[in-house]
């Protein structure tokens, strides 16, 4: 047991560490996967076999995807790396390094003064059921709002109006028809042909 | 009858205020109107005052309110009328009303008609008010307020920044004088607990033994006031500058009142000054050595109004050598005689100076006598009264009384009288110059604007009050030493009041003969006299009065301005805009936080999480 | 500190793991279910944090077309 422990352990911290320090923000999102399944080791070796399943399933399986997908979306290539090579100086880390070795300090001494302690029991699924609909039901309702929140946040950030977008392009259109000494009765933007697109075109003239 | 007293100071006072508020929006005539009329009415109350004071015999006193009460302190408004007061008032009001005629034509032309009136006035409101003062600090009130009119009337055409100048000069040097007064009215305060003139003067006899150390210091103190605002020794710088102003200030002011407000404090408060023999005795060496040092220093002005100005300071320092030897009503009486001719002197000069279109300087007049005869005439009567012709004029029998009390009193001393004398030689001389250089001779510029009847008769009255002053010599020293101390004849062994006339006289003669021989008989002798080395230096020394003002620069004008460059930047302003500085620059620290970066700010929160933990941790 | 960001958003969900691990092992050292709730409401935070974090994103690289965190920095002073 305690040798898978302390295997996961590792695990975890090294491919954190690595995860942090990578050119290539696709490498680093794998690696922080990698994290994630780690630490869901430990999870299950400290008796919580319900969270363990919750990190794996949600935090690694849908949140990192999300991150993946963005990514995709995204399609920055070989220009991004190019940029972070410029950016990740040695000297960019110095600050970070202090601040990480003195946190590690004030946490040793937190855990030294602590004492040990024993793996008392294994906390199955049921009581963890029993505690978050008994005393934590509240907790429940509010994590619920946050989620209805998140979605609706979510939704409103990321749709683009396609009539907002039509409205910059058109706009767009009409500097380079000035420029190229158009005639501003001549529907048609000369970038789609059509009349489908005359509807478009009628609030900005 | 007497009850009146209180519109003498409050006429004129009203009149500036009216001036002042709606001069802008009245005609010249109603100003001239509110102007003269005003402290014409005045002269006429304080004229009609005189038979009801005589008849009642003792001094009155008129409340008008308290000032302040104050933990015992309590000085009112209150008028306190004897004869010293109502000699005063008497001169100042009437002469100052025939100036004020005067000015009436004279400041025609000006744009500021209505500023001059109700300078004019205030001036009188205030001197007025020192006058009939009951008590010291009202008399420091009026005292004030004649140096601020002094101020405002010298600086009149205040375009020409040299009238600010001498403006300002004047006041600065008479503040040294009231600073020292200000502190003679602490100690007095402080030691006897009131200001009240009379009960001063009472308490003090009490208290105080001769040559108290405490009568000493007030006395010197006060006299340090006086010296200030009559231009004696060494505050008389002053005075010549002062002449910057219009004539008729010049006139009214600086010749017959205002410069005349020092011997009136010390008559007043002569008790002190006989309880401080020393302090007496400092002032009659301050009169000796003022009049002698003027009197040198008008030789070689050419300037008229100059040589008006060094020949005030000259009389002054008689008014004090007759203070200083005890002969306290012979310095009033030679008040009421130089007021006469003093302003009589500066009146018909302003015509001489207006008649040639504001030529000063002596040496390009002459020849006046035909042309202007009126002015010659009245300047001519005026001069041999400030000289002192015998027997005719009034300058000579006062004089002559200052002359015999430094002789004869029991402070007085053969050195005094052999000043005196000396002086009126002097006065002889430089008069009779200005004279014969002004009116006599070729003219060197021509007439191009005669007097009216405004200017003729006020100049016409005073050189009749010239003449006819002196003869009511005996009356009125009998009348003022109901109220002053009279001349105790002591020394009478080898002078008696007959041979002293009988050298003034010799000394008058003597001075106007030299004065015909150098300037007007034989004008060679002047030119060989003053071809020699020493001559020319003495000539520049005294033209320089005597070098006070290079002394003053050097000692104090450029020390000050040298610390005042020291403390360009304000040592005391920085320390309070130091404040609002810090204030700033912490501000510009703090808003250099809010970057808009957010590294910085997730960077600011870990490194706080940091010391957090850190601090619940370790402490 | 890095300038990407993708990297800042990754970092924060490194962080939350982290604090979640320390309530889930206090929970398990006194055998209580409470260090496994309150993991599971972090948990419940951190995708609703991500995913607006994530639209935040995108319109920033709509805006500036760079995902450089600098780039938005004129709300300053």
């Amino acid at each position: 047991m305690l040798i898978t422990f302390y295997v996961a352990a590792a695990i975890a911290i090294v491919s954190t560490v690595l995860m942090i320090t990578r050119l290539n923000a696709v490498h680093a999102l794998l690696y922080l996967v990698v994290s994630l399944l780690a630490v869901a080791t430990v999870f299950f070796i400290l008796g919580a076999p319900f969270v363990a399943a919750l990190e794996v399933i949600i935090y690694a399986g849908a949140i990192m995807v999300l991150f993946i997908f963005v990514m995709m979306m995204l399609n920055l290539g070989d220009l991004a790396t190019r940029m972070e090579r410029a950016w990740l100086s040695p000297s960019a880390w110095v600050g970070p390094a202090i601040l990480a070795v003195l946190l590690v300090i004030e946490f040793a001494y937190t855990l030294g003064s602590a004492g040990r302690a024993e793996l008392v029991h294994e906390t199955a699924p049921k009581e963890v059921a029993l505690v978050l609909f008994g005393p934590y039901l509240l907790g429940v309702e509010l994590v619920s709002m946050l989620l209805l929140a998140g979605i609706v946040g979510a939704y409103h950030l990321g749709w683009s109006n396609p009539k907002e977008r039509e409205s910059i392009d058109a706009l767009e259109s009409d500097r380079q028809r000035a420029v190229s000494g158009g005639n501003l009765v001549r529907t048609g933007t000369g970038r789609t042909a059509g009349a489908a697109q005359r509807d478009f075109h009628a609030d900005v003239d | 009858m007497l009850q009146l007293l209180w519109l003498i100071p409050a006429i004129p006072f009203a009149s500036t205020l009216v001036l002042a508020l709606f001069g802008r929006r009245m005609s010249q005539r109603m100003v001239a109107i509110a102007g003269v009329g005003s402290v014409g009415l005045s002269a006429l109350i304080s004229l009609a005052i005189v038979p009801a004071s005589l008849a009642s015999g003792t001094p009155f006193t008129q409340v008008l309110w308290t000032w302040i009460d104050v933990a015992g302190f309590r000085p009112e408004i209150a008028f306190y009328l004897d004869p010293v007061s109502l000699l005063m008032v008497v001169v100042v009001t009437f002469v100052s009303f025939l100036i004020h005629l005067y000015s009436a034509e004279f400041m025609e032309d000006d744009e500021g008609y209505a500023r001059f009136f109700a300078y004019m006035n205030l001036f009188v409101a205030s001197m007025v008010v020192l006058v009939l003062a009951d008590n010291l600090l009202l008399l420091y009130l009026g005292w004030e307020g004649v140096g601020l009119c002094s101020y405002l009337l010298i600086g009149f055409w205040y375009k020409d920044p040299v009238n600010g100048l001498a403006a300002r000069k004047a006041f600065i040097v008479t503040r040294a004088g009231d600073t020292a007064m200000i502190v003679g009215l602490f100690i007095l305060f402080h030691t006897l607990g009131t200001l009240q003139i009379q009960d001063l003067m009472h308490l003090a006899t009490v208290h105080w033994a001769v040559g108290s150390p405490y009568a000493t210091a007030a006395a010197a103190l006060l006299l340090g006031g006086a010296v200030g605002k009559s231009a004696q020794l060494p505050l008389q710088t002053w005075l010549p500058d002062a002449m910057a102003g219009p004539t008729p200030t010049s006139a009214l002011i600086h010749a017959a009142t205002m410069v005349t407000a020092g011997v009136y404090l010390i008559a007043r408060t002569h008790v002190l000054f006989t309880l401080a023999p020393d302090v007496q005795f400092a002032v009659a060496v301050i009169g000796a050595a003022t009049l002698l040092l003027a009197g040198c220093s008008a030789l070689t002005q050419s300037d008229i109004k100059r040589i008006l100005a060094y020949s005030t300071v000259s009389q002054i320092g008689y008014m004090f050598l007759a203070l200083g030897v005890g002969s306290w009503a012979a310095a009033m009486f030679h008040f009421m005689t130089h007021a006469f001719f003093k302003a009589l002197l500066f009146l018909a000069s302003g015509v001489v100076i207006e008649a040639l279109h504001h030529e000063h300087n002596i040496f390009r007049m002459g020849g006046l006598r035909k042309e202007l005869p009126i002015a010659f005439w009245t300047f001519l009567i005026g001069g041999c009264s400030l000289a002192g012709l015998p027997l005719v004029t009034a300058g000579y029998f006062s004089k002559d009384f200052i002359l015999w009390g430094a002789w004869t009193s029991p402070q007085g001393n053969p050195a005094f009288w052999i000043v005196g004398v000396i002086g009126v030689l002097l006065t002889g001389l430089y008069t009779f110059r200005l004279i014969f250089v002004v009116f006599f001779g070729a003219s060197r510029t021509p007439v191009t604007h005669r007097p009216h009847y405004r200017i003729i008769v006020p100049v016409i009255l005073l050189a009749t009050l010239s003449i006819v002053g002196g003869w009511f010599k005996r009356s009125l020293v009998t009348f003022l030493n109901s109220a002053l101390p009279p001349l105790s004849e002591v020394h009478v062994s080898r002078l008696s009041e007959t041979l002293s006339s009988i050298f003034a006289g010799l000394a008058f003669l003597l001075g106007l003969g030299l004065a015909y021989l150098f300037f007007l008989g034989r004008p060679e002798y002047a030119e060989s006299l003053m071809r020699g080395g020493f001559m020319r230096r003495l000539h520049a020394f005294w033209l320089a009065d005597w070098g006070f003002d290079w002394l003053y620069d050097r000692t104090l004008v450029r020390p000050f301005i040298w610390i005042a460059t020291l403390n360009r930047r304000d040592v005391v302003d920085n320390a309070f805009t130091a404040v609002a500085r810090w204030h700033q620059a912490a501000y510009y620290a703090l808003s250099r936080t809010e970057s808009g970066r957010l590294r910085w700010y997730a960077a600011a929160i870990g490194a706080g999480a940091v010391v957090f933990i850190g601090v619940i941790l370790f402490t | 500190m890095r300038r990407n960001v993708i990297f800042t958003l990754m970092s924060i969900e490194v962080m939350l793991n982290a604090a979640g691990l320390a309530f889930v092992a206090a929970g398990a050292r006194w055998g209580q279910a409470d260090g496994q709730v309150m993991f599971l409401f972090i948990l419940a935070m951190a995708a609703a944090e991500v995913s607006v974090g994530l639209a935040l994103l995108l319109r920033l690289y709509h805006l500036f077309k760079s995902l450089d965190i600098d780039a938005a920095s004129t709300m300053r002073g």
